[in-house]
C-alpha cells in the first residue's frame, strides 16, 4: 500500500497480512503444487507461446518470424490431415465409449444382474494396462497373415483385412477398436459409481408408477448423471485430442499408409523431436491446445448450465 | 459396437410389450435378464481375451505363432522366449527402473497431494478460493501445450537427460491428486478433531503429520495405486528423457523389443516381455480392486 492510501484500506490490508501470517502453514502445504506447476507447467506453456513466434532448432540463435509459423500451419496439408484423423478417431471411438459405458453401467447396476463385482473387474482390466502393452497385443491380433482377427473373419467366410496396407483405410478403425477396448471400462466404472449415488427411492417410485427400464434410463438416470457425464466428457476430450502412444506403437511416427494414423500429437512429436522445428511445433501445440480448451469450455457451458436449470 | 445396439433394442422391446400386453409381463423380465447377461458376458469375454492371448503367445515359438490355424493352448517355448528376450533388452534392470521410478514418484506425490488437499480442505486462508480455481483450471490444460519447452527445460537447463528426476518430480504435485485428497479429507476428517488438537497445544505441522496423516491411510492406498499405475504405464516422458537402454523404464524397453537386431521380429519374445511388464499391474489391481475403484470414484463423483 502506498502512503496515499486511506486509513480504511490500510487497516484492511494489515488484517489481511495478519490473516496470511496466521495461516502460513496452509501456504506451505500448497506451495509444492504451485512451485512445481510454475516450473514444469506455467513456464513451458508461456515459453511455448513465445517460441511459436520464433524459428529455432535448439542450436542456432532464436529468430523472430512473427506469425509465419501460424501462416504455415494454415496451409499445411499434413497438419489439417492430422487434425481430421484425431477428431475422426476421437469422435467415432467415443460414441460407444461414452454411450456404451453408460448403458453397461445401467445394466450392471440393475437388479437383473448377478456377479456385479466380476463384471466390474473384467471390464476394468484393460485400464490398468499400459497403452504400449495394449498396442503390442493388438498388433499381434491385427496380424495380416496370421492374426487372430483375420482367422476369425476367414473362418466365418469374410475376407481377411489388410490392416496396414492399401490406402490405409483400416488404420483408423484399428486404432479406434483399441481405444474403445481400453477406455470403455474406465467410463463404465465412473458412471456406475454415479448411478449408485442416485437415491434408490427415485427408482422405487418409478417402479410403482410402472415406468419401463427405458423410461427410467432416460428420465431418471441420464439427467441425474449430467455432472458426471460432463466430467468424463472433459477428460475424454483431452485424452482423445492428445492420443499418442497407441498410433505411435501401431503405425509409427508417420502414421502409416497415406498418413491415415497421423494424429496431431504424432505430428507435433515429429516436428519437435525428429526435425527440431521447435517454433513450428509450438505453434501446433498452441492451436491444438486452444481447440481442446474451447471444446471443454463449450462442454462445461452446455452441460453445466442445463444442470443448474434442472 | 454391438453393445449399445443390443441394449437399445432390449429397452425398446420392454416398453412396447409392457404397455401393449400385460400377459407378457411375466416372461419379459426373464428374456430381459437373459439378454442382459449374455451381453455382459460377451463384453467381459472381449475385455479379458486379449490378456489370455498375450499369455498364450508368450509361451509359443515364432513357428507356432505364424501357423494356420492359430494355436489356442500354451506352447512350450516359454523359457526360450525368456532367454531370447534377455539378449535384446536388460529386462530385469528395466523392471527395477520402473519399480524405482514409480515408487519414489508415488511416495512424493502422496506427500504433496495430501498436504495440498489438507490445506484446501481445512484452512480458510486469504486467496484460497481463487488458488483452488487455478488448480482446477490446470486440469484442463493438455500435456502437449508446453511439451517443447518442457523438454528444453529438462534437457538443456536442468541436464536431466537419462536422469530419473525428470520422471519423478515434474508431476509429483498433481492437481488431480490434491483435488482428490481435498474431497476425501472434507468427508472423513472431522474439524473438531483438529480444533481439539489445537487446544491441546499441538503445533500445526504435528497436527497434520501425527494426527491427520495416520487417518489418511485408506486414502493413501486408493490414490497411491492410481498414481503408481499411471506412472508405471507412462510412455512419452520416458521416451523423450531416457536415451540409454539400461536406463529405460518398461514401456520404452517394450517398444524396443519389436525390433530384435539379430532375429528380426519375434512375436513370442515380444508377448513374453509384454506379459511380464503387465502382470504386476494386473496383480495389484486384482488384490486391491476395492481401493482402486474408491480411488477412481472419489475423484469423479464427489466433485
Amino acid at each position: 500500500m502506498t502512503q496515499l492510501a486511506t486509513a480504511v484500506p490500510r487497516r484492511r490490508s494489515v488484517s489481511l497480512w495478519r490473516e496470511m501470517r496466521r495461516n502460513w502453514v496452509a501456504y506451505a502445504y500448497i506451495a509444492p503444487f504451485f512451485i512445481l506447476f510454475a516450473i514444469f507447467g506455467a513456464f513451458p506453456i508461456l515459453f511455448s507461446l513465445y517460441l511459436s513466434f520464433q524459428q529455432w532448432n535448439g542450436i542456432s540463435p532464436i529468430q523472430f518470424v512473427g506469425l509465419e509459423n501460424y501462416a504455415r500451419l494454415l496451409a499445411d496439408r499434413l497438419f489439417w490431415l492430422s487434425l481430421w484423423n484425431t477428431v475422426f478417431i476421437g469422435v467415432i471411438a467415443h460414441i460407444p465409449i461414452l454411450f456404451g459405458a453408460l448403458v453397461l453401467a445401467f445394466i450392471v447396476n440393475s437388479s437383473l444382474i448377478r456377479w456385479k463385482q466380476f463384471y466390474r473387474a473384467a471390464y476394468f482390466l484393460p485400464v490398468v494396462t499400459a497403452p504400449v502393452a495394449v498396442a503390442l497385443v493388438f498388433g499381434t491380433l491385427y496380424g495380416v497373415r496370421f492374426g487372430l482377427i483375420n482367422w476369425v473373419l476367414t473362418t466365418v467366410g469374410l475376407p481377411a483385412i489388410d490392416w496396414w496396407g492399401g490406402t490405409g483405410q483400416w488404420i483408423k478403425p484399428a486404432i479406434i477398436i483399441l481405444f474403445i477396448w481400453r477406455w470403455l471400462g474406465w467410463n463404465m466404472i465412473i458412471y456406475l459409481a454415479g448411478i449408485q449415488g442416485i437415491n434408490p427411492e427415485l427408482y422405487e417410485v418409478a417402479a410403482i408408477d410402472g415406468a419401463s427400464l427405458r423410461q427410467v434410463f432416460f428420465h431418471i438416470t441420464l439427467p441425474l448423471l449430467r455432472p458426471i457425464i460432463l466430467f468424463t466428457l472433459v477428460l475424454s476430450t483431452v485424452g482423445a485430442m492428445t492420443i499418442f502412444d497407441e498410433p505411435y506403437m501401431l503405425v509409427g511416427v508417420t502414421g502409416g499408409a497415406n498418413n491415415a494414423g497421423l494424429t496431431t500429437a504424432l505430428y507435433l512429436y515429429n516436428n519437435a523431436f525428429q526435425f527440431a522445428h521447435f517454433g513450428y511445433a509450438s505453434a501446433i501445440a498452441y492451436v491444438v491446445s486452444a481447440i481442446i480448451v474451447l471444446v471443454s469450455v463449450f462442454n462445461i457451458r452446455v452441460f453445466g448450465r442445463s444442470q443448474t436449470e434442472a | 459396437m454391438t453393445i449399445p445396439d443390443n441394449s437399445i433394442r432390449a429397452g425398446a422391446a420392454s416398453t412396447q410389450t409392457t404397455s401393449a400386453a400385460p400377459v407378457h409381463r411375466r416372461w419379459l423380465p426373464m428374456v430381459q435378464r437373459a439378454l442382459f447377461n449374455a451381453l455382459l458376458l460377451l463384453g467381459a469375454f472381449l475385455s479379458a481375451f486379449p490378456f489370455y492371448w498375450m499369455f498364450v503367445l508368450a509361451t509359443q515359438s515364432t513357428q507356432q505363432i505364424y501357423s494356420w490355424p492359430p494355436h489356442f493352448l500354451p506352447g512350450n517355448s516359454l523359457i526360450t522366449n525368456y532367454q531370447n528376450m534377455l539378449t535384446v533388452i536388460p529386462f530385469w534392470r528395466n523392471f527395477f527402473n520402473s519399480v524405482f521410478v514409480a515408487t519414489t514418484h508415488t511416495v512424493l506425490a502422496l506427500l504433496f497431494c495430501s498436504m495440498g488437499g489438507y490445506a484446501f480442505a481445512m484452512y480458510r486462508f486469504p486467496g484460497r478460493n481463487w488458488l483452488f480455481a487455478v488448480l482446477l483450471a490446470t486440469l484442463m490444460i493438455p500435456w502437449m501445450a508446453g511439451i517443447v519447452p518442457w523438454f528444453i527445460l529438462i534437457s538443456k537447463w536442468l541436464h536431466w537427460i537419462n536422469r530419473y528426476e525428470a520422471l519423478i518430480i515434474p508431476g509429483a504435485a498433481s492437481a488431480f491428486g490434491i483435488f482428490w485428497m481435498r474431497q476425501y479429507i472434507q468427508e472423513s476428517i472431522p474439524v473438531e478433531l483438529i480444533d481439539a488438537a489445537r487446544i491441546d497445544g499441538c503445533p500445526e505441522y504435528t497436527i497434520f503429520f501425527r494426527v491427520v496423516a495416520p487417518l489418511l491411510l485408506p486414502a493413501f492406498a486408493a490414490l497411491g495405486i492410481l498414481i503408481f499405475v499411471g506412472n508405471w504405464n507412462a510412455f512419452l516422458g520416458p521416451l523423450l528423457v531416457i536415451q540409454e537402454k539400461i536406463m529405460y523404464t518398461l514401456p520404452v524397453a517394450l517398444s524396443l523389443l519389436r525390433q530384435d537386431p539379430k532375429r528380426g521380429f519375434d512375436a513370442g519374445v515380444l508377448m513374453f516381455g509384454t506379459s511380464l511388464a503387465t502382470l504386476p499391474m494386473l496383480i495389484v489391481f486384482l488384490l486391491a480392486t476395492r481401493q482402486f475403484m474408491a480411488g477412481l470414484t472419489i475423484g469423479a463423483i464427489k466433485g
